[in-house]
């Protein structure tokens, strides 16, 4: 097999072909970072390749031939630490930093037999929408080399979608998973707070920091849910699952139906900030979950409306604190001075880039004293009212419905001088973050040839129900089977507009 | 240095006291507590604030610090949580400290204490909180400044006292008794040589003749005293410097100021220093922890006594006098090695006063301590069981006593090597004592002429010959005896 694109297969895929012994798990290696070394160069998707399969720790005996993930491909986002690869957060911080071990998700992927193929890019430190906060490298949408591939997960979002790896790893804070899945025409998920350790997830805001898998389909999703979903001593805020290890069984129906279940789409989420196209989407989408025999209703999370101005200082606030750490002392860059204080200083100056640097200033704003009532205090109380408006609704229904994002990706450059309007792409996303819901974004249709994504958000611990609902619907519409041109034939498409 | 102070000045002395918990392991990952291991040896991701580790909370330091709550009479929280602290230092691995401020691990309590042999006064506990402590500069070659992490991580229980103590001397005496209660519950070692307990102090002086609003300066904080005396003299100097400048008219600025041991002085610390803005928030990577009643009465009952309760108990219990009592628990082991004897059959009052001369003065002169001693308890009755049995004397036992803490040996066997035996045998002794009044005829004549005080001389002679070793009481009685014997023969020849 010549031209063997493992990254282009489903995890399903690669499992039969090793069963039928078409292929060892060496030769997906090997062409696995052969593809992404000539493909991704119109991409830019990954800022670390392993140079050789040969360098990876490889145990081809019997019990690993037989795990779930043998010689899957995967990327895996740059603020998961690997032992092996550099983690870098794409910040000059932490440029060449080796962490002395693998994140928990990392080291489960690879028990499980999963091909690291290398770091894949981000916004910096995962803050932003569009990966441009890169401090080393452009990504580029595979659906349109001069769009964003959306963020900070754009790097794994963009080599799934250009079929370099059959799955990456993301973090989302406020979407940073489920944002770039939509702009890529991709799944990504967000399972319940605490389900996937973050243990070795450089942290941006602990409280609302998870993992969460991008993949082709919701059955690839599910499989590598079935890996990740643990309980870890390691994290404090990580919780037993009920549902571990049976997410792919929830998807392995052939024709799935939803009958009696109840779908509500918040208006609050459809309303003239969103795109009229997107909004078209949510429209069919509605409709294919009735013809799948779910009731689609409209209802109300008028709070829903405050969500991004709490997230933003609960975000800010614990980021300001997570990334204290960077001083110059003990990793990462240091400016040299015979002052402790200056070296802090220079060190922090020239290593962080300018939203970082924008978000640490916010949260320290919002955190000092006389301060910190009206906006720290504030935004966790509204948190907490949110949460409760969400966490109510799921009595009245099964899921929620709503766009991903409010338009589809933007160009490259076009809103790196407005943050707010970049903020803007994660509202539909942040509510999930600050209730802990488990979320999901589908491919859910195309406009002018980009995907548009839409967003399934259940209750705390259902997320079986989300992947149940939402393997329903790609089966039904095969909206995920599309693929942009350059990833079948090997060539950047760059039709954009 | 003492300031004469005014009646009408009242001095207010708050303490905030850092005392490392006894855990083997640190508060938030299992590396070693251990001091004094190479720099940097006890360390992993979590503690040494790499990205991506998280903290897991060791369950035996909120233990011993519910253990500090209770011995200090404190209200155990039903529910604690943690905030972070946020400051920069080099030695603070994470940038910020994990402490707690809105829901400590126990509130409003109260400790007694002695300030002389007569007089108790009793402190209100304001709050008991857990905390990590940070790692340790040091100031290497070349004017190279490296940090050492070992100590970063170690749990820490931290002890706030409203302001009710009112002198130097006061606060030294509440800190001692303090470190005595928490080595007896096992909440912490105290080895104040490793900086196992830490104290910042609050002081300000009150002017309270005036009738409206009280007249007093601004509150100074003293930071990081690591010793008692450290504490007392740096707060003498502080309380002078405060009533002088009531007496002048002037209330002082309200700050940070540090002690220079060398120089005797306390010295303003830089504005720099004081302008912190912790920017507390609450720990997003630990869930708050439930104290539930139960697991807090199980601790309260595992407890051990605290050095007041036992000090009443050993009144009770023993008979001893307070003095004694309150000897005897000044050092838990002390109290450990009287109860162990006595409940091996020595006299409460024999024992208490053996420990407290002769063992207490060998330790001094050996300067070491108690549990250094090879001798048992049960040694220590079986000799006094010795003295007892008229075996030895008195004095034997104290010429005994030294050779046996040095060897360990049991005082039966040692007293014989020694050969300190006392000749009870009477009729051993009536053969010393007619040799004796044959070899002196003359004071035998000069006794049955009257001259009563040649028993004396005839009573050294005995115990010349026998090498002091003949009980004293029966060698008195037989001598007399024997005189009479003479004495009435005598009269039978005249």
């Amino acid at each position: 097999m010549n031209d063997l694109k493992p990254g282009s297969l489903s995890i399903q895929k690669i499992q039969q072909l090793l069963r039928r012994r078409e292929v060892c798990t060496d030769e997906l290696r090997g062409a696995a970072v052969e593809d992404v070394s000539r493909r991704d160069q119109d991409v830019g998707s990954f800022l670390t390749v392993r140079g050789s399969y040969e360098g990876q720790s490889v145990n081809n005996g019997g019990t690993v031939s037989k795990a779930s993930l043998n010689g899957v491909p995967c990327g895996i986002k740059d603020n998961l630490c690997t032992s092996d690869l550099p983690t870098t957060c794409a910040s000059q911080m932490l440029s060449g930093y080796r962490p002395p071990y693998d994140a928990t998700a990392v080291k489960l992927l690879r028990r499980a037999g999963a091909h690291v193929v290398g770091k894949t890019n981000m916004d910096e430190f995962a803050m932003g929408s569009s990966t441009e906060n890169s401090a080393f490298a452009v990504t580029h949408n595979p659906w349109n080399s001069r769009r964003v591939p959306g963020g900070s997960s754009g790097g794994s979002a963009a080599a799934v979608a250009a079929g370099l790896v059959s799955f990456a790893l993301g973090s989302d804070t406020g979407g940073s998973v489920r944002q770039p899945a939509s702009f890529c025409g991709v799944v990504g998920m967000k399972p319940t707070y605490g389900s996937i350790s973050r243990y070795g997830l450089v942290a941006f805001a602990s409280s609302l920091d998870q993992i969460g898998p991008l993949a082709r389909s919701v059955d690839d999703c599910a499989r590598v849910l079935d890996v990740l979903v643990r309980h870890d001593e390691r994290d404090s805020t990580s919780v037993k699952h009920p549902e571990a290890g049976a997410f792919a069984s929830a998807v392995s129906e052939s024709e799935p139906r939803l009958n009696g279940w109840r779908i509500g789409v918040p208006r609050e989420f459809v309303s003239e900030g969103v795109d009229e196209p997107v909004r078209h989407v949510v429209r069919e989408a509605a409709d294919v979950f009735r013809q799948l025999g779910a009731q689609v209703q409209q209802c109300s999370l008028p709070l829903i409306n405050h969500a991004l101005s709490a997230y933003y200082i609960i975000a800010c606030s614990e980021a300001s604190s997570n990334l204290a750490r960077y001083d110059g002392v003990r990793y990462g860059l240091r400016a040299e001075s015979a002052d402790v204080q200056e070296m802090f200083i220079r060190s922090r100056s020239r290593g962080f880039g300018q939203e970082v640097k924008r978000r640490i200033m916010l949260g320290t704003f919002a955190l000092s004293a006389g301060y910190y009532e009206d906006y720290y205090l504030k935004a966790a109380r509204l948190r907490r009212m949110i949460s409760d408006q969400l966490n109510g609704s799921f009595e009245e229904y099964d899921l929620l419905l709503t766009p991903t994002t409010p338009t589809v990706a933007f160009r490259l450059q076009e809103r790196m001088d407005d943050p707010l309007a970049m903020y803007m792409a994660d509202v539909c996303t942040i509510p999930a973050n600050l209730a802990g819901i488990p979320a999901i974004s589908v491919p859910g249709g195309f406009h002018e040839g980009l995907p548009v994504g839409i967003q399934l958000m259940a209750d705390r611990f259902d997320d079986r129900k989300l992947l149940t609902a939402a393997r329903a619907f790609e089966l039904s519409t095969g909206h995920h089977r599309r693929r942009p041109s350059h990833a079948e034939e090997g060539e950047m498409g760059r039709c954009g507009r | 240095m003492t300031a004469r102070i005014p009646e009408e000045y009242q001095v207010k002395i708050g303490l905030e006291i850092h005392v490392a918990l006894a855990t083997e392991t640190k508060m938030f990952c299992s590396c070693s507590t251990a001091f004094g291991d190479p720099p940097n040896t006890n360390v992993c991701p979590v503690c040494l604030g790499v990205p991506g580790s998280l903290p897991v909370l060791n369950r035996r330091a909120v233990e011993l610090g519910m253990i500090c709550g209770l011995a200090l009479d404190c209200e155990v929280n039903p529910q604690m949580h943690f905030e972070r602290k946020n400051y920069h230092y080099p030695d603070l691995a994470k940038g910020y400290q994990i402490s707690q401020l809105v829901a400590p691990l126990a509130e409003g309590g109260h400790f007694t204490f002695g300030v002389s042999e007569s007089q108790e006064r009793t402190v209100r506990i304001r709050r008991v909180h857990l905390e990590e402590d940070a790692g340790k500069l040091l100031h290497g070659h070349r004017q190279q400044t490296l940090v050492d992490f070992n100590r970063c991580g170690v749990p820490l229980a931290e002890i706030v006292t409203e302001p009710d103590l009112h002198s130097a001397s006061e606060t030294r005496a509440f800190l001692e008794e303090l470190r005595a209660l928490l080595r007896a519950v096992g909440a912490s070692e105290v080895r104040m040589e490793e900086g196992e307990l830490r104290c910042d102090t609050n002081v300000n002086v009150l002017d309270q003749s005036t009738d409206g609003p009280k007249d007093g300066t601004e509150i100074t904080e003293l930071k990081n005293l690591n010793s008692f005396r450290g504490v007392e003299h740096a707060l003498l100097w502080e309380i002078k410097r405060h009533v002088e400048a009531l007496q002048r008219g002037d209330t002082l600025t309200h700050e940070t100021r540090h002690w220079d041991e060398d120089a005797g002085v306390t010295i303003s610390a830089r504005a720099k220093e004081e302008a912190h803005d912790y920017r507390y928030f609450p720990e997003p990577d630990l869930p708050a922890v439930s104290l539930d009643p139960g697991w807090v009465d199980r601790l309260g009952e595992e407890m051990s006594e605290t050095p007041r309760q036992r000090r009443r108990r050993l009144q009770q219990q023993y008979g001893v006098d307070d003095y004694t009592a309150g000897v005897l628990v000044s050092e838990d082991d002390l109290g450990d090695f009287f109860e162990e004897a006595v409940s091996s059959g020595g006299d409460p009052g024999e024992v208490a006063n053996w420990l407290m001369s002769e063992v207490q003065g060998y330790l001094n002169a050996e300067e070491i301590a108690l549990h250094e001693l090879s001798v048992t308890p049960q040694q220590l009755v079986a000799m006094l069981q010795l003295v007892d049995s008229g075996k030895i004397s008195g004095k034997m036992a104290k010429e005994l006593w030294p050779r046996m803490a040095e060897t360990g040996k049991d005082p039966d066997q040692l007293a014989q090597e020694m050969g300190l035996q006392q000749i009870s045998d009477e009729e051993q002794l009536q053969g010393v004592i007619r040799q004796v009044l044959q070899e002196h005829p003359d004071a035998v004549s000069d006794y049955l002429a009257g001259k009563d005080r040649v028993v004396g001389f005839l009573m050294g002679q005995v115990m010349q010959k026998t090498q002091g070793q003949a009980t004293p009481q029966l060698a008195n009685e037989k001598l007399r005896e024997a005189l009479t014997e003479a004495k009435e023969g005598k009269g039978e020849e005249d």
